[in-house]
């Protein structure tokens, strides 16, 4: 296949991580030429802001960050961040889990400030409180809609008088 | 809870954000000044249903907070409970303006998934239709800016130029706007010769045509005035930010995944990214404008290059079957019954895929547990990013200014609510 041209640049990314932050990292994978990297939660913000600003990382543009239901009993929930470097021109993808009894992050609109609504839109469809962010208000759905519509429990079909609706 | 209630908790967060929110701008007397204007969701320069709470000292807008939602249909949802082929619909309903875009888009990511490479006929067809979805798309994004401030001409020529680019695209996939072209692994059906010499025919014309509208504008003192050195942002702002496409080009910085990290065929055609260093309205206006004779020349030059040949991979377990097979060869028949029952079913993982959409990098990130469906899709929004720096250029400008900054931002609330 043809994604395989960025590849080499990245393995020094991960072994810069790696002796970096021995303890933070937990798992590092690749598919289809992808490197993503498991984080642990509280060292996130660390992680990104080092990503960031090393000479050979430079991941200066935050492309995504997004929340996934793995609906398992342990690590529900994961937060995924899928960084791009615009003068190096290259891909990672972090992840970090987030427990079901736990449903806080730490915020990482001090390193990128343009993560913001990204944050407030996994709030919104997955209700993962983002710890730092000052705006945390629901992107789409309404304010006082109380369920989060992403999550696997919630039917495809919605739920009957969740939202209120005017009278005729 | 009824209805006056949550209406009422609505409003008072949104008014909370709106009061709290950071500004460099201040009353000189707040009890004389202070106003607080609401303006869409059903406003004409806000292209589409986008909300925008302002709160101004005399005409000068002190802070803004736009609010979404309004065309939010859960297509995120939609798309973990359909299989891979039967989403493609629905990605034409994101950026409607550019369908084409979209399902190009969508199909290259599953693709990537999949480990499925279309052939090579199919990937010119693609460029050439995702570059006209994007001279369309400019089209009306020029043509839309003209209008907010006021010179009307300029919408009704890019319209009609439009018009014939929604006659080609009929006469190519059999549909206006929803078009559906794309097929994981190839196309609907081949382009017939009677489309190229459309297409042909339309790409020798436009540039004389749209020349004549460009020059409606550019020598337009009222226009340039209304766009030059209004809604400026820096370099390192608009990265932070996350803008996207011919924002992020219009402060220079040649930021562009068809040069980036090419997909298609985009290696092997000649093609220049324009950047303007502006980073103002007019700069974002001058991009698109370039874009689209860019966008004409790569055309010109896939017509030359396209090559005979098949349009579907030669892989009947993930690409659909021809119509006419299936009705007479019993493998296909039987692939067509495990594909449309069961879907394509690629390996476990997950895959992040970005292309340079008419409004910037729209990407799909797809997470895959080996069943016919997605596990979990997630649509990665150029407009969402691009809207996301509206508060702060507004801030401090005048109010006539804001549908200027819109339309030169360019969004499309389908893509951007999802």
């Amino acid at each position: 296949m043809r994604y395989g041209f960025y590849i080499s640049m990245l393995t020094t990314v991960v072994e810069k991580i790696k002796t970096q932050f021995p303890s933070f990292i937990l798992e590092v994978k690749e598919f289809r030429d992808e490197t993503t990297v498991h984080v642990k939660k509280e060292d996130i913000v660390a992680v990104c802001q080092f990503l960031r600003d090393d000479e050979e990382c430079q991941f200066n543009y935050c492309s995504d960050i997004c929340g996934a239901d793995a609906y398992t009993p342990e690590n529900r929930f994961e937060v995924i961040y899928n960084l791009y470097s615009i003068p190096l021109n290259q891909r990672i993808r972090l992840k970090v889990f987030v427990e079901e009894a736990n449903l806080h992050c730490p915020s990482v609109t001090s390193v990128w400030q343009g993560a913001e609504w990204p944050e407030r839109e996994t709030y919104d469809m997955i209700g993962i409180t983002f710890d730092g962010n000052d705006d945390m208000r629901r992107m789409y759905m309404p304010e006082e809609f109380e369920y989060y519509p992403l999550r696997k429990d919630f039917p495809l079909m919605g739920i009957p008088d969740s939202i209120p609706l005017p009278r005729k | 809870m009824n209805l006056e209630q949550a209406m009422d908790i609505r409003q008072q967060k949104i008014l909370a954000a709106l009061e709290n929110k950071n500004t460099s701008v201040h009353f000189d007397d707040a009890l004389d000044n202070q106003m607080i204007l609401n303006m869409g969701p059903q406003h004409p320069a806000t292209h589409g249903v986008l909300r925008l709470l302002i709160k101004l000292d005399g005409e000068t807008v002190v802070a803004c907070v736009p609010e979404l939602g309004y065309l939010h249909r859960g297509y995120e949802k939609l798309a973990e409970n359909v299989s891979y082929h039967e989403f493609i619909p629905h990605t034409d309903r994101l950026d409607y303006l550019s369908p084409l875009m979209n399902n190009t888009a969508y199909v290259l990511a599953v693709e990537k998934l999949i480990g499925v490479e279309a052939p090579k006929r199919a990937q010119y067809i693609r460029t050439i239709i995702s570059e006209l979805a994007r001279i369309s798309s400019h089209l009306l994004g020029v043509g839309a800016l003209a209008m907010d401030v006021g010179a009307l001409t300029v919408f009704t020529w890019t319209f009609r130029e439009r018009e014939k680019l929604y006659d080609i695209f009929e006469l190519l996939a059999g549909a206006r706007f929803t078009t559906s072209f794309t097929r994981i692994g190839g196309l609907a059906h081949d382009m017939t010769p009677e489309v190229k010499t459309a297409i042909t025919q339309f790409i020798d014309q436009l540039p004389e045509k749209f020349d004549e509208c460009i020059k409606l504008l550019n020598t337009n003192r009222i226009f340039v005035e209304r766009m030059d050195g209004v809604g400026v942002i820096s370099k390192e702002k608009a990265v932070a930010m996350g803008m996207c496409g011919p924002n992020i080009r219009g402060v220079g910085i040649e930021h562009d995944m068809r040069r980036a990290q090419p997909y298609l065929v985009y290696n092997e055609l000649d093609f220049k990214i324009p950047t303007f260093e502006g980073g103002d309205c007019l700069s974002r206006y001058y991009v698109r404008v370039n874009e689209v004779k860019e966008s004409i020349k790569i055309v010109r030059q896939c017509l030359e290059k396209i090559p005979d040949g098949p349009v579907h991979a030669n892989q009947p377990k993930k690409v659909l079957p021809r119509k006419e097979r299936i009705y007479t060869k019993m493998e296909e028949l039987i692939h067509d019954f495990m594909l449309i029952n069961f879907g394509v079913n690629p390996p476990v993982g997950e895959v992040y895929h970005a292309v340079e959409g008419s409004k910037g990098e729209l990407g799909f990130y797809i997470q895959s547990r080996g069943e016919g469906h997605p596990w979990r899709l997630k649509i990665r929004s150029p407009s969402f990013m691009n809207l996301q720096s509206t508060a702060m250029l507004v801030e401090g400008r005048m109010i006539s200014d804001i549908v200027a900054i819109l339309g030169s931002l360019d969004p499309v609330m389908g893509e951007a609510d999802k």
